[in-house]
């Protein structure tokens, strides 16, 4: 029981971080954009959130400061790709390797320094042996799990939300009843990179209390891919970060007790959340059921002109 | 669809990732370049921080003498070796390729390059212009298994690795056999993170295993994650790998395994200058310095400090060899006789655990 619990409290940790990028990616899918640029945003999120962090100590600033560097970024690529129309697969993967070396430079003189974690919002509970399983976590965790609600409420339940859609499904309709494709996809794009920011400040705040080079290790990319694994619906996409935490952990927790599930290589292990997800994607393919497609503008700039 | 495309390109996008050249230029002919390739990042405060302190260590002393380059972050893989093409074609004269994956492209690319002198560190694989050099990390890890031995109250410890390559099977198998000197029921449950750089899983897997049970940690990874975990948790304590890393766990760090290859990389760029350079096989260790222990923590008690001490005096003067039999593997069989020591060679293709570890699937 007490090791259940151990195991829940570090799958929530592992997953926060994937949750909240791959939330924001949704966001901007939803809305016909691609941006690959998610490990790259986080990087430059979880270098402004070490360095603010470690000058000011105070977290929460240094998660909006997060925040603010993952938008800043996601505004080069919404140049490029929506005012400029240039191919979205390749702007992104730009400003992800743009992320990798830039957070790399800004962090050289902060290594061997280490700052603190952020403290659970419920220091009583999260010392309770069982209770910690729910009370136990700092911000990140609960702003997660609040954005998933609101961004199905969001997308299903607002006007707002409607037209976002509507600029992912088919922007030239939306264009020509007189909305602006480009506005709302800004809106979109800056709404991906403040979550990819916040994403990337959980690792030094949350996880490891430390500036490391490339310490999201990869962390964006499965983001992306959870996003395809949802099929793009925000609740999916809960179950689907904790599954992928899940598997990372618990691969860990199995080699570290010995018991029979270590047994299983670590390659399987490693390989198990891309499994699910290419059975996630052959179910959808096989229900036929247009309404867990992909946005139908996703990925393809505006060009209304032409 | 969609994800395949994205699975091509995540590779190709990893594959442009290209290693951030830096390092100083003169351009004066004369001079010795010298060039570096470094798996990590030079601040990492772990493996590559300590070679990059060697790179350092050398240009303080030869000065003007030398010229150093080093590229950082490079993927073990195809991607070192035209890194290891671009330093020779550079004008490197002395390259160092300081990580067990290059092995490869370094024994690709020497022959093209018969006026380079190679190094590869913790290799196995020599030819007529490309040496091996190595420390005997594994001295200092009977250092800490002694402590460990003492201090654990669980008797089990942690210990988080990155591939089971013969480099990390034996220093588990050092830790180990200290501490069951000290204390026979101790075991040990390796973890493999499959990287030697994922701060977040290196974490995790500390966690993982202070969750089940073990109270001292130690790790074959390049950074200080493990033990800020171990700090956060309050556990007994942990140890530097590769660099005193109590700046991140000041109430945690025992103790510390310090790379200082700064000695080994000025002889041999003494001995290139001096044109005396041959591919070598060097395997230094507590002894000869490359090896060093960091402070004790006044946490370890006196006789813990006698004890451990004695284990490092012990493998400097030649008295304690580690691996010296009787020595079951982790099922019971004998492997090496009482009063046998194991050879270099043997030591150097260890792929078999000692006992007292439980070995991971």
């Amino acid at each position: 029981m007490d090791l259940t619990i151990a195991i829940l409290v570090t799958v929530v940790g592992a997953s926060t971080p994937i949750l909240i990028a791959a939330l924001g990616e949704l966001v901007v899918e939803r809305s016909g954009v691609l941006n690959l640029g998610v490990e790259g945003m986080m990087l430059l999120g979880a270098i402004a959130g070490f360095v603010v962090q470690f000058h000011t100590g105070n977290h929460y600033l240094a998660l909006i400061c997060g925040a603010a560097a993952g938008m800043a970024a996601s505004l080069i690529f919404g140049f490029l790709t929506l005012s400029l129309s240039a191919n979205q697969t390749a702007t992104g993967l730009a400003l992800t390797i743009f992320g990798t070396g830039f957070s790399a430079l800004a962090g050289a003189s902060y290594s061997a320094r280490p700052v603190t974690l952020m403290s659970p919002i419920f220091p009583e509970l999260a010392a309770h042996p069982v209770l910690r399983v729910i009370f136990g976590y700092s911000f990140p965790a609960y702003f997660a799990i609040f954005m998933v609600f609101a961004i199905w409420f969001f997308l299903k339940r607002t006007r707002a939300g409607l037209i976002l859609r509507a600029v992912g499904e088919n922007d030239l309709s939306a264009h020509s009843i007189g909305y602006s494709v480009v506005k709302v996809r800004y809106f979109a794009v800056m709404f991906g990179g403040a979550m990819a920011g916040i994403a990337g400040a959980c690792f030094p705040l949350t996880l490891t209390p430390q500036w490391a080079e490339g310490m999201t290790a990869g962390r964006g990319w499965i983001a992306v891919a959870l996003v395809v694994f949802a099929s793009w619906r925000p609740f999916r996409l809960l179950g689907g970060a904790y599954l992928f935490g899940l598997v990372m952990t618990m691969e860990l927790y199995a080699k570290a007790g010995g018991g029979p599930l270590s047994a299983i290589p670590s390659e399987l292990w490693a390989a198990l959340p891309y499994i699910a997800t290419i059975v996630v994607l052959v179910l959808i393919s096989l229900r036929r059921d247009a309404s867990t497609n992909a946005p139908a503008c996703l990925g393809k700039p505006f060009m209304p002109s032409n | 669809m969609t994800l395949s495309r994205r699975g091509f390109i995540k590779v190709g996008g990893a594959a442009m990732t290209l290693p951030l050249l830096g390092g100083t230029a003169f351009g004066q002919a004369e001079k010795l370049k010298i060039g570096f390739i470094y798996v990590g990042s030079i601040n990492d405060n772990g493996y590559n921080y300590a070679h990059n302190q060697g790179r350092l260590y050398v240009e303080e002393n030869l000065g003007d003498a030398v010229e150093t380059v080093f590229v950082e972050n490079v993927p073990e893989g195809p991607d070192c070796e035209r890194v290891v093409r671009e330093l020779a074609q550079q004008g490197c004269k002395l390259i160092f390729a300081t990580s067990f994956g290059f092995g490869d492209s370094v024994i690709k690319v020497a022959p093209e390059f018969p006026d380079v002198a190679f190094e590869h560190a913790t290799g196995y694989m020599k030819a007529d212009n490309v040496g091996l050099y190595n420390a005997r990390f594994y001295e200092g890890r009977a250092v800490c298994g002694v402590i460990a031995g003492h201090m654990s109250q669980t008797a089990k410890a942690g210990y988080i690795g990155s591939f089971p390559i013969p480099e990390v099977v034996m220093g588990i198998n050092s830790f180990v056999l200290a501490a069951r000197q000290v204390n026979p029921e101790f075991t040990i449950t390796p973890v493999y993170i499959s990287t030697w750089n994922d701060p977040a899983k290196e974490a995790d897997a500390a966690r993982a295993m202070i969750d089940q049970g073990i109270d001292i940690i130690a790790q074959h990874t390049d950074g200080p994650a493990a033990l800020q975990v171990a700090a956060d948790r309050g556990i007994v304590g942990g140890f530097g790998q590769g660099a005193d890393m109590s700046a991140f766990a000041p109430d945690t760090q025992l103790t510390a395994i310090i790379d200082h290859w700064g000695p080994h990389y000025l002889a041999s760029a003494k001995a290139v200058l001096e044109g005396t350079w041959a591919p070598g096989d060097t395997w230094e260790g507590l002894k000869e310095d490359v090896v060093q222990m960091g402070p004790y923590h006044s946490k370890v008690p006196a006789d813990v400090v006698t004890a451990a001490e004695a284990m490092r005096t012990g493998q400097i003067d030649g008295s304690v060899h580690i691996f010296t039999g009787p020595i079951n593997d982790h099922t019971g069989t004998e492997r090496v006789a009482a009063g046998v020591t194991m050879t270099d060679a043997e030591l150097l293709s260890m792929d078999w655990y000692v006992e007292g570890v439980i070995p991971p699937a």
